[in-house]
Parts: structure tokens; C-alpha cells; sequence
């Protein structure tokens, strides 16, 4: 009994390890969503940034574009910040959603990083997020004319996923009528 | 000539290292005292080589000497000289430097204050770290080499990171550094006694002074970087379960735990093999804090430069190490001598759950922060958890063990009885029944939780200052002679006990009373907030050495005034920083931050944070008690076994 106990640290540690090893290697795998084929459920969320428009699921319609959920507790909302801003300097409708924190501090990350949103409202409460099955941040919805959703980026966009995934989707999504 | 002299020092270093390890161990299994002789004098060389290479590092900055790459890299002839100094740890390569500097000097001062101890202990101890030191140095001298030269040298260098030139960022990694590194000296030990197969109660009185000696600065530094977090990043923000901040929490709940069960060990012999597991995650935990981030397995707002080649260096490091010791543990730990009996009631008791309560926080961290691994692992992808798991995990953890740790030192060591117990915490627990009834009456019953976190917090102070309080109570017939004799020791737990309620009371200030404001003011402006009225009185431009500043002036009269603050916004060349204008008082902080422009007026920003300064002088205070602890003469090194007994002894000697 006792050299099993002592044997324990010693298997955790070498499970942990494998997490990690696996962790530097591994690709992002894609999630599929419940949402996808329907319309976005409704919200309307007061605005991050004080003295700007909030955001409601209402507006999200006329043209395609991505809706992303961040936070600026999120360290890899971090790497995939530089992206979105360029997103939106190639000209991409980007609105954002502020999970789960105070506007203070989304208004704050949104200062300090530059702000690559059409529109961004604050869900303090996770609400709107947990309506649309969001596990965590962040996360990126492909949003079409009409309104529904079409696809489902868990974690972050980085250029390779907006590359081969993401970028031929919208293009597809413009040329629908 | 600087740098090269600096790159043969720590080649020498490393050399000097093997020798030790390899010296100590083969002398310790042969049982041969030269051998053994050899690698205490490698030790001692070592040390003096690595403080060396420092220094030379030290100097090529101070001399802005852009010919070293690291130098050009991290500072310019126009940053002041302290922070030219300090830019000496600002960089990867100079940060390691630091880490195998405090190793090497930690090295030295066992091979030369180790006199007492057994000499194949000792030998073995040196071994463990000589081994620890040929891995960092390797890191060091081959990814790593602070010394490369550039060709042709620039006439001038890039400047250190605007946001880290600052005097809590200059302090800050050296403390947390002494902390991490201080860790090792008990990891060293635990090592040395599974080889070894013995563990007595000398061997907690010599890791004892050197876990506090390691819990002091790792204490001071996590809250001056919280304090300086707060002041700098802008929206008045204290902790923020960033991956870093979190990987300095990690080491310093076990430290904490290990604290307290090596003291059960020396005292009692007990939860022997316990310790020892400690000593060996704790120093885990604290290779996971310097180095996860710089691996690009997480990302952080404090991450280094990323290079995937250092990345698997040091998860290399950190299996070896680890792996070897569990690996150590798992073979010898059955076979060390189980330790004395106690009853469930009793100091042992006590602590035992203290050590259940903080790994248990310990182990939520670690899953907190490791969400994103684990669960891109489960086939999703990088996601972060943040305050939402740790507000639902951490606090209801925390806050059971903050009421049993009232209890812990009013418990007597082996067994003790519950009304004995009830009856020495009345004198606390009366005060903190008062404290909360009057939050009650204050606050009503929608705050009820925050009344009830101020009466556990006044539950903190009074029990912490019932440890002295008790003793001098026994002694007041002559109460100069008790106070006098009073061991540092029991003035030391008392200090750091109370810190911990100082702190609680910052944290349920700030969480439950803050409150804020965001409008548009122009010059002339005025409104009132939080008791104070506050008026706009000028926007200006101004310039800073390397910066346009847009500064705001207010006047604020009302609670604590009349005083005029000044909020900044910087714009440097690339980026854009808010200098938030702090009024600092005991009661509670005015935040002022400046944002956009917006209509003939700028975009303010108030916060009123009551209380939240305890939250720092909690955590200064905390490492306070542990200096004072550390001063005490039962806990040098030697002069613990001759230590008298105390010359009265009230009814439970509170002793540590």
C-alpha cells in the first residue's frame, strides 16, 4: 500500500508530461456547433466602451461577417488580437463580444490594443455566450446575410486558419445572394 | 574584453559544476572525505565564477558596451543608470544569468555554512544542486549566451520596454528569482535524504530557515507585482490569474504548506515522507514558473521572446529534475521510518489540514492555468479559463482554510481537547462577532457576505495578535520580561498571520464597495463621485523624453481633499500608455484614468477602491512576519539543538 502511494506522484508527473508534449505538438482540431444552419439567438448587450453602441443579434444581418468572443483576461484572445485588427484593416466586419468581465476592463484591453470591432457589446454575465454554446475564449462565429450562423471557430484565428478556412467560406458567403 | 571574460567565467562554471556534482556524490557513496573536500571547494569556486560572469554583464550595461548583442539589444546611452543596471536582468539571457547566480551563491553558502551537518548529507545536498547547476548553465551557455558579440557594434541601442522601466518592475524579478532559487536548497535536501534513506529532525531544522528564507522575498515580490500591476496597467485591476502570475501563486502555496509541515517534522517527527514530497513539488512548481511561459506552451502578457528550441530545453529540465526525484521518491520513500502518532486534534492536526487546504488551492491553479493544454489536448482548441473558475474554485477553498488558521497555533502539539481549544480563541472570536454585527447594521442584509468577510478578517488580526497576547496575558506579573522574551519566532507567525487578514479586508473592500464612473468632461467640468467633487481644470500637452503627453489636471475637493491629481496618456513611438492618477489613502484609493478624445472633452474614467492598499500591506506585512521569523535564534543554523528551553512556558508554547 505505502509504495503505491509513493508510486503516485511519479504517475501523475509522467501524465502531466504527456499533456504537455502533446500540447507543444498538437493541431487545433475543429468543433462543430449546434448553431450552425440556424440564426443566431437573440441578445442585446449594452456597449464596452463607454459612449459607443451596444451590440444586439438583431443588427448582425446584411452583409457577412465574423462575430468574436473575447476577453481581455484571455491570454490567447492576445495572439489572435494583431489578426483581427488586420482583418479589419483588409476590410472584414468584425463585431465582438466581451465575456464574462466588467466593461471597465474590456474597454481598457480595447484602448490599449486598438479596437477591431464594427460593434462590440459587454456580457458580464455570460449569458448571450452561454446561449450560444460558447465554452470559452476565444471563440469566432461565421455569420451570413441573413443572419445565421455558418460556422465555428473554437480558439484562436491565426493566419493559417483564416487562410484555408475561414477566408474561402466568407468569400462563398459574399457570392451567395 | 568585459564579455569575454564573462563567457570563460561561466564556462568555468559549468566546468566547476560537474566536478562538484560528480565529487560529492562518488565521495558520499565511497565515503571518501577528499572527494567530498573536492567538491565543497568546486562549490565555493563556482560561486565565485558565476558572480563573475554577472558582474562582467553588469558592467558591459553600465558601460554601454552595444558591441555585446544583449547589451544593444536592452538599453541606450540615454536610459538613466539604474535601469541601465537593472536592464542586466530585463532580457531573457540576463534573467537566466540571475537565476544561476542566486543557484551558484546558494551553492557557496552550503558548502561553506554546512559545516554542521552530517558530511555525506552535506556532500549529497551539493551534488543535487551542482547537477541543478550544470543543467541551467548548459541552458545558459548553449541557447541561451548572454556574451554574443555584434559585428560591426552600433553606435547606439534599443531602448528596455517602456512599461519596465519602473522601480517595482527593477525589484521585482530579483525577489521572485531569491524565492524560486531558494526553493532549490530544500529540493536539494529532500533529494540528498531520499539517497541517503534517512530523515530526522536535523534535517527540518536545516530546511526550515531556508524555505523561509525562500517564502520571504517570493512573498515580497508577488505583492509588488500586484502592486505595480495595479498602478501601471491602467484600470485599477490587483490580480488578474494571469499564467504568470500564477505560476509565482503555485510555489508559494506549497512553500507555504512546506513551511508547515517541515515544522511538524522537526518538532514531532511526523508527516516525514509528506516533506519530502513537498520539497520536491514545490521546486517543480517554481521551474514551471520561470520557464512554462517561455516556452510557448501558454501565453502571457509577460512572455519572453518564445523560441520553440529553449521550449523543449526546458521541458527537458523540468522532467529530468522532477522525474528523477518522484522517480527517487516512488523507490525510497517506503522505506523511510513513518512518523510519531497524533491525535486528529492537535497542532499536527491542524497543520496537516492547513497542508490539505493549500495543495488542494494549489492543485486548482495548476488546472486553471493548464486549461488551455489540457483541453486543446481533449481535442478542442486554446481556450482560457479566467476569473469566472477561479471566483467559483479558489474562494470557497480559501476561505475555510482562513478560519481554521486562527486555530492552528492556539492548538497544543499531540493532542488537545475542544473545550481547552473554544476557550483560547473567545477573546477573537468575540471581536469578530462584534466586527460582523456591526458590518451587519451597516451594510444590511444584501451584504451580508462582505460583513462576514471583514469579520473574518478581524477574526485573523485578533487571533494572530492572541499568540503573543496569550503569552504576555501568563506573564503580566511581569510583563517588560515577558515582552522581551518574547522569541522572534512567535512575533514572526503573529505578523504574517495578521497580514493574511489585512489582506482579506483589501480584497473584500475592493470586490464589495468599489464603484465607478465613465463620462465626458471637458475644461471647467465638474461632478461629483464617491463623496468627492471632482473638476477638469486643464488638458495639456506635454513632453516627455521619449513620449507626447496629454496631460489631465483635476482638482478634487470632498473626502481626503482639496488635492489636484494629474492623469496621463503617453504615446511613444509605437504604442500607447495610460498613467492613471492615483490618491492614495488608508481608507480607501481615487483612480483617475484619461481616455479617448471625445467631443471637445476627453473620455474619464473613476474608480473609488475603499481599502484596497491592506491588500499590499497584507502581503508586505506576511513577509514581514517571515523575516522576523527567520531572525530567530532557534532557527540558525547549529544553535538550534543547544537551544534552551523557554524560561516559562504558558500553557501551549506557541513556538514557531
Amino acid at each position: 500500500m505505502r509504495r503505491l502511494i509513493a508510486i503516485l506522484p511519479v504517475a501523475a508527473f509522467v501524465i502531466v508530461l504527456v499533456g504537455f508534449m502533446v500540447g507543444l505538438k498538437r493541431d487545433p482540431a475543429i468543433l462543430p456547433s449546434m448553431l450552425i444552419g440556424k440564426p443566431l439567438p437573440a441578445f442585446a448587450l449594452p456597449p464596452v466602451k463607454p459612449m459607443a453602441a451596444g451590440l444586439t443579434s438583431a443588427e448582425l444581418v446584411g452583409e457577412p461577417r465574423l462575430l468574436n468572443v473575447f476577453a481581455s483576461w484571455c491570454g490567447p484572445c492576445r495572439e489572435e488580437h494583431p489578426v483581427l485588427l488586420q482583418l479589419k484593416a483588409e476590410g472584414v466586419t468584425i463585431d465582438g463580444l466581451d465575456w464574462k468581465e466588467e466593461a471597465d476592463a474590456g474597454a481598457h484591453w480595447l484602448d490599449e490594443n486598438g479596437d477591431p470591432y464594427a460593434k462590440s457589446g459587454n456580457d458580464r454575465t455570460g449569458r448571450a455566450g452561454i446561449d450560444m454554446g460558447v465554452s470559452g475564449v476565444p471563440e469566432t462565429f461565421v455569420i451570413d446575410r441573413r443572419g445565421v450562423v455558418r460556422y465555428r471557430q473554437v480558439g484562436a484565428i491565426t493566419p493559417e486558419v483564416w487562410s484555408q478556412t475561414i477566408a474561402p467560406l466568407m468569400a462563398k458567403l459574399k457570392a451567395e445572394s | 574584453m568585459t564579455a569575454e571574460v564573462g563567457q570563460f567565467a561561466l564556462i568555468l562554471a559549468f566546468v566547476l559544476a560537474m566536478v562538484q556534482a560528480l565529487a560529492t556524490l562518488w565521495g558520499a557513496h565511497r565515503g571518501e572525505p577528499v572527494l567530498m573536500a573536492l567538491g565543497r571547494a568546486a562549490a565555493t569556486l563556482q560561486a565565485g565564477f558565476v558572480i563573475l560572469a554577472f558582474g562582467c554583464l553588469a558592467a558591459s550595461y553600465i558601460a554601454c558596451d552595444f558591441s555585446v548583442a544583449l547589451v544593444a539589444q536592452h538599453s541606450n546611452s540615454q536610459q538613466p543608470l539604474a535601469y541601465r543596471f537593472a536592464a542586466t536582468w530585463g532580457s531573457h539571457e540576463g534573467s537566466m544569468l540571475l537565476w544561476v547566480l542566486i543557484l551558484g551563491i546558494y551553492g557557496g553558502a552550503v558548502a561553506r555554512f554546512g559545516g554542521t551537518l552530517r558530511e555525506t548529507l552535506q556532500a549529497r545536498v551539493l551534488g543535487v544542486q551542482g547537477l541543478i547547476g550544470v543543467a541551467f548553465l548548459g541552458f545558459l551557455i548553449f541557447t541561451s549566451n548572454p556574451f554574443l558579440r555584434l559585428s560591426p557594434a552600433p553606435a547606439e541601442g534599443t531602448e528596455l520596454n517602456p512599461l519596465l522601466q519602473d522601480p517595482g518592475l527593477v525589484s521585482h524579478p530579483p525577489l521572485l528569482y531569491l524565492g524560486y532559487v531558494g526553493f532549490s536548497v530544500a529540493f536539494a535536501f529532500a533529494v540528498a535524504a531520499l539517497i541517503e534513506g534517512r530523515v530526522d529532525a536535523a534535517w527540518a531544522r536545516w530546511v526550515r530557515p531556508w524555505v523561509l528564507a525562500a517564502w520571504v522575498p517570493l512573498t515580497a515580490g508577488i505583492t509588488l507585482g500586484s502592486l505595480w500591476a495595479y498602478y501601471e496597467l491602467g484600470w485599477g485591476g490587483w490580480w488578474f490569474w494571469d499564467p504568470v502570475e500564477n505560476a509565482s501563486l503555485m510555489p508559494w502555496l506549497l512553500g507555504t504548506a512546506l513551511l508547515h509541515s517541515a515544522l511538524v517534522l522537526e518538532r514531532r517527527g511526523a508527516l516525514v515522507s509528506w516533506t519530502i514530497l513537498l520539497s520536491i513539488l514545490t521546486f517543480s512548481l517554481s521551474l514551471v514558473g520561470t520557464f512554462l511561459v517561455r516556452s510557448g506552451i501558454l501565453t502571457s502578457v509577460h512572455s519572453f521572446a518564445v523560441d520553440p528550441q529553449r521550449g523543449i530545453y526546458i521541458l527537458g529540465i523540468i522532467t529530468v529534475t522532477t522525474g528523477a526525484a518522484l522517480g527517487l521518491y516512488a523507490w525510497r520513500a517506503p522505506s523511510l521510518r513513518t512518523g510519531a502518532l497524533f491525535a486528529p486534534l492537535s497542532r499536527e492536526g491542524g497543520i496537516t489540514l492547513n497542508n490539505v487546504f493549500l495543495v488542494a488551492l494549489a492543485a486548482t491553479v495548476f488546472l486553471g492555468t493548464f486549461s488551455p493544454v489540457f483541453i486543446e489536448i481533449m481535442g478542442k482548441d486554446k481556450i482560457s479559463v479566467g476569473p469566472p473558475y477561479y471566483a467559483r474554485t479558489f474562494a470557497p477553498l480559501a476561505i475555510p482554510l482562513l478560519v481554521l488558521v486562527v486555530f492552528g497555533p492556539m492548538l497544543n502539539w499531540k493532542r488537545d481537547n475542544v473545550a481547552a481549544v473554544v476557550r483560547r480563541v473567545r477573546v477573537p472570536a468575540a471581536l469578530a462577532l462584534a466586527v460582523l454585527l456591526i458590518g451587519l447594521v451597516t451594510v444590511g442584509w444584501k451584504g451580508v457576505v462582505s460583513a462576514a468577510a471583514v469579520g473574518l478578517a478581524a477574526w485573523l488580526v485578533a487571533g494572530a495578535f492572541a499568540i503573543p497576547g496569550r503569552r504576555w496575558w501568563a506573564g503580566r506579573a511581569n510583563l517588560s520580561r515577558s515582552v522581551r522574551t518574547t522569541p522572534p519566532a512567535v512575533l514572526g507567525l503573529s505578523l504574517a498571520h495578521a497580514g493574511l487578514g489585512l489582506l482579506l479586508l483589501g480584497v473584500t473592500g475592493v470586490t464589495a464597495w468599489h464603484s465607478d464612473k465613465v463620462l465626458t468632461m471637458r475644461p471647467g467640468d465638474s461632478t461629483v463621485f464617491a463623496g468627492r467633487t471632482l473638476t477638469l481644470q486643464s488638458i495639456s500637452l506635454a513632453d516627455g523624453p521619449n513620449y507626447q503627453a496629454r496631460q489631465a489636471r483635476f482638482d478634487i475637493t470632498g473626502r481626503g481633499g482639496p488635492y489636484t491629481l494629474v492623469a496621463e496618456r503617453r504615446a511613444y513611438a509605437s504604442s500607447q500608455t495610460t498613467e492613471a492618477a492615483i490618491h492614495v489613502s488608508p481608507l480607501g484609493n481615487f483612480y483617475i484614468s484619461g481616455g479617448d478624445e471625445a467631443d471637445g472633452g476627453i473620455v474619464v474614467r473613476l474608480w473609488d477602491h475603499p481599502l484596497i492598499v491592506w491588500i499590499w500591506i497584507g502581503g508586505f506585512t506576511m513577509a514581514l512576519g517571515g523575516l522576523v521569523s527567520l531572525s530567530d535564534r532557534r532557527l540558525r543554523l547549529g544553535v538550534a539543538a543547544r537551544a534552551p528551553a523557554p524560561a516559562f512556558a504558558p500553557a501551549p508554547v506557541p513556538a514557531e
